[in-house]
């Protein structure tokens, strides 16, 4: 087995990832507010004003991060989906789990904030473009995700349930990408691609780069600190758990730096 | 204090701008109170468990 086959293993486990998250969190954390501010002060006081779209593009420094988060959250929770129905892997749900409210989140600030961007630019807050359109049935699709599992009372089930939705809804986000290719539609094309040089100056683009990393970072602590508590509302009846939360109340806990809880590893 | 009002109003956009930053600040106010609260929730209903716990079936 290599190192890397061992490593996976080894945090697929609740208890050697739960003390793990809890280290990566406060990280996470910072490094998410350091870059939004690095962001902001790029998009509001460093980026010029639009030469057409005046001060109203500034949105973009929140709606294409938003935009980017929901559609990519979506196929990291179809991706812990597939892991969770293929190898049955009881952290693999969980995760798909914790990322659907802050995919949620993102869907509707992407919309929000299209919406008013929408408004001074086109003249509407809404149009049945095909983006819009197919992004309205990504937020649909995370809510839905939630709403199944909260009415499946058992988890396991409620894994498989859920797991099969996010596969089958992953469809919808190529859908939303390509749209603006294969319809007549009013939003427009990709402004920034891997493939071709970027269609915007250089100081909005790194302002738009730095506001994605934030929220890519705050997605991470987010889904992280929220995955903690599903494996303690899940997990709650497990003897490591219990014995997590003696080694919690231990002064030393947090200075020993260990990967999992102190009496778990030494039964082990 | 007219340059920071100017600032604001953004060139006539500032509503929309601020409605779009400040629905994203409540957004993120939102999720990380109800995070903390759920996993207050979780962590008294675990400790719940542990003082008195219920013989699986």
């Amino acid at each position: 087995m290599t190192q890397f086959a061992r490593t996976w293993y080894r945090y697929a486990s609740p208890a050697s990832f739960y003390p793990l998250a809890g280290r990566l969190v406060p990280v996470f954390a910072v490094l998410a507010v350091l870059l939004a501010v690095a962001g902001l002060y790029t998009g509001f006081v460093v980026a010029p004003t639009d030469w057409q779209q005046g001060e109203a593009y500034r949105i973009i420094f929140i709606h294409v991060p938003a935009a980017w988060m929901a559609m990519f959250i979506y196929l990291v929770m179809a991706f812990w989906s597939a892991i969770s129905l293929s190898f049955r892997t009881r952290l693999s749900a969980m995760m798909a789990q914790a990322l659907a409210p802050t995919g949620a989140m993102w869907a509707f600030i992407s919309l929000w904030t299209g919406a008013f961007w929408g408004r001074p630019t086109w003249g509407a807050y809404w149009v049945w473009d095909a983006r819009l359109t197919s992004t309205l049935i990504l937020l649909f699709l995370y809510l839905g995700y939630m709403a199944l599992r909260a009415a499946i009372d058992d988890p396991r089930r409620a894994d498989r349930a859920t797991a099969l939705l996010a596969l089958v809804g992953a469809i919808n986000v190529p859908l939303i990408y390509f749209s603006v290719r294969w319809w007549n539609t009013l939003h427009q094309g990709a402004t920034v691609s891997l493939t071709a040089a970027p269609k915007m100056a250089h100081t909005m683009l790194t302002g738009m780069l730095l506001m994605t990393l934030a929220a890519w970072c705050y997605t991470i602590a987010v889904a992280l600190h929220r995955v903690r508590t599903i494996i303690i509302e899940r997990e709650a009846a497990t003897r490591w758990m219990a014995d997590l939360d003696e080694d919690e109340s231990d002064p030393e806990y947090q200075a020993r730096g260990t990967s999992m809880p102190l009496a778990a590893k030494e039964r082990q | 204090m007219t340059a920071m009002l100017d600032w604001v109003r953004m060139d006539g956009y500032g509503f929309y701008i601020w409605s779009s930053y400040g629905m994203l600040a409540l957004a993120l106010v939102i999720e990380l109170v109800a995070l903390r609260g759920r996993r207050a929730a979780a962590q008294r209903r675990a400790r719940e468990l542990r003082a008195d716990p219920v013989p699986r079936a």
